[in-house]
């Protein structure tokens, strides 16, 4: 049992399986056996349709549905391309490194089968610039694949060919946004691009393109394995599947766990991680990283799938869940969190480059005893100014421990004032 | 500017990409290997051979974190203090390493020109904080006690290297 809900890990496999990483190992774990199928058995268009039915949705964050998302390249354009998203630079976020390093033939052939489906002939992996490392097991990988004919001219014995390579960002968070990313692969600064047109119409050197998250990819070889309905068989009717959850904060045994979506939050922090040392009590958790509202403590029955996080006023994202337990001062962990948006902004647009340096101000002020009752006034002023203005979500995420801090903890901030 | 291994390296790199500008951020790294940051011709360097106006290689440059303008110690420290790590005391841990290299609390680098000390957001390992990478390479469930063995490691490496 890998836990009480799930009898054997599918995408943490090398948990059960610790030399899955090498490619006999996976093959003879079925490896590859979702891409054979994809080739030999089913037309492109099937394995859209196949991952429609899936239920799966994007974990990168966003939750679109990734069927969709590729039966909206064009049919028949020539010129495709996959990216893999690798960038994980969400504070929290730690699951896609741990895929890449441990299990990396699962992300390879969910790319490749992703790549049949769309027309693709070449993927590019992006990942940040800190990931040199992990890049160099994943190489490895990749230089397997390629030995092995999963990836180069006619896969498999097919008459399909397939590239990918691999590349690095350079320390930048706004490069795991999707259009940002794709500028930074073309070689210039990360700044997000307009929309329309989508990535799918116009994206790498203005080709319809693919974007999904490692763990996305992660998913798709055991759907087309297995078949639809096995995949159903985990998780909710709208959240289907197994997720990974990175557990981190105060916990007894932070980490990956993956779980199938609609699992209690109190299962993920007291059973999987041990729950929070020194038998404190959690204050509150932010279920997505810094981006996501935190929910506090009578929250931790929510079942984690992207309908019930949303219903309770967060979002399930990347889930990446931080716990603070009830020693943590919130005004002190808001303000870091600022800081690190005030780090991020790209400064493209001003709601978000002004927004965050003038909350940063704020909270300075606070912070250090000179703060006014008018400064905790200030803060909402500022962030109504930054919503529904910015260029692209990163203002909207920067907003996100202002408010839910002030609506939960305020007595916290007025504290500071009498003190 | 380019050695010969150099030249050869960046040629593998361009054929990835159906442009050359693509291939910007890995040549910059290429650029900046050998010492740890990039001076004018760096740049022009690599604005020559992929094409690119200078002005926007200083742009590109200017954006990445991970390219620096100016000299560094030997070996890059970045020391993740961001929430998740700061929670498991990332901030005390980075605070005690800058008293024990000498260095003010906003880091810097050390009087022998060993290390570059920095405080960073989030690496992507927060579960085995307090963590660092050093040179990119990740270091993790550190105590004072086994990042100072590392230090003294890379040391005792520098030492070999100046008598040698
Ligand atoms: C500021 C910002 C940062 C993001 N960072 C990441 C990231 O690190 N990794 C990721 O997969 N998606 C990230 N996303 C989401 C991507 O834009 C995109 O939605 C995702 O890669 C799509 O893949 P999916 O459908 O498989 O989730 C980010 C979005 C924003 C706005
Ligand atoms: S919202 Fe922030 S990160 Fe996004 S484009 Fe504007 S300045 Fe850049
Ligand atoms: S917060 Fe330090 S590695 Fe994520």
């Amino acid at each position: 049992m890998a836990n009480d809900y799930l009898k054997e890990h599918i995408l943490l496999r090398h948990k059960d399986n610790p030399n899955i990483g090498d490619i006999d190992e996976y093959l003879s774990d079925g490896g590859y056996e979702g891409l054979k199928k994809a080739l030999e058995e089913m037309q492109p268009a099937e394995v859209i349709e196949a991952v429609k039915a899936s239920g799966l949705r994007g974990r990168g964050g966003a939750g679109f549905p990734t069927g969709v998302k590729w039966s909206f390249i064009p049919k028949g354009a020539k010129d495709v391309y996959i990216v893999v998203n690798a960038d994980e630079s969400e504070p929290g976020t730690f699951k896609d490194r741990e895929l890449m390093e441990y299990n990396p033939h699962l992300v390879i052939e969910g790319a490749a089968i992703a790549a049949y489906a769309v027309g693709a002939r070449t993927i590019y992996i992006y990942g940040r610039g800190e990931f040199k490392g992990p890049f160099v097991t994943l190489q490895k990988a990749v230089d397997q694949a390629y030995e092995r004919g999963m990836l180069g001219k006619n896969i498999m014995g097919s008459d399909y060919s397939l590239d990918l390579h691999l590349h690095l960002g350079a320390g930048a968070y706004i490069c795991g946004e999707e259009t940002a990313l794709l500028n930074s692969l073309e070689g210039y600064r990360g700044y997000p691009r307009s929309r329309p047109p989508f990535p799918a119409v116009e994206g790498l050197y203005a080709k319809p393109t693919v974007i999904n998250n490692v763990e996305t990819m992660a998913n798709v070889p055991g759907i087309i394995r297995h078949g639809v309905e096995w995949y159903r068989q985990f998780g909710t009717e709208k959240s289907a599947g197994t997720k990974v959850f990175s557990l981190s904060g105060h916990v007894n045994r932070p980490g990956n766990y993956e779980l199938p979506l609609g699992v209690p939050i109190r299962y993920l922090i007291e059973e999987l991680g041990g729950g929070v040392p020194n038998g404190k009590r959690v204050k509150a958790v932010l279920p997505a990283g810094e981006s996501s509202l935190m929910v506090p403590e009578d929250k931790l029955d929510t079942p984690m799938d992207y309908e019930s996080m949303g219903a309770i006023g967060s979002m399930l994202g990347s889930a990446s869940f931080i716990v603070m337990d009830e020693t943590v001062d919130i005004v002190w962990a808001a303000e870091k969190m600022i800081h690190f948006f005030k780090h991020e902004s790209c400064g493209k647009c001003s709601p978000c480059r002004e927004g965050t340096y003038w909350l940063s101000n704020v909270y300075h002020r606070i912070r250090s005893g000179e703060g006014t009752m008018e400064d905790i006034e200030l803060l909402p002023k500022i962030i109504e100014q930054m919503s529904g203005n910015t260029f692209c979500p990163l203002g909207e995420f920067a907003t996100s421990p202002v408010k839910a801090s002030l609506l939960h903890f305020r007595h916290e901030y007025e504290q500071y004032i009498k003190k | 500017m380019w050695s010969e291994a150099e030249q050869r390296e960046l040629e593998e790199i361009l054929k990835k990409y159906p442009t050359k500008r693509s291939a910007l951020l890995p040549a910059l790294y290429l650029a900046q290997r050998e010492k740890n940051w990039l001076d004018d011709e760096d740049m022009e360097a690599v604005a020559e051979a992929l094409d690119v106006p200078i002005t926007d290689v200083h742009a590109v440059v200017g954006f990445y974190t991970l390219f620096r303008r100016e000299p560094t110690g030997k070996h890059m420290i970045h020391v993740c203090t961001d929430l998740p790590c700061a929670l498991r005391g990332a901030e005390e841990f980075y605070l005690r390493l800058t008293e024990r290299l000498g260095l003010p609390p906003e880091g810097g680098t050390t009087e022998d020109g060993l290390f570059t000390l920095e405080a960073v957001p989030c690496l992507a390992a927060c579960d085995k904080a307090p963590m660092c990478q050093i040179d990119l390479q990740y270091y993790e469930n550190l105590t004072d006690e086994t990042i100072d063995t590392v230090l003294a490691q890379l040391r005792a490496e520098a030492q070999q290297e100046t008598k040698a």
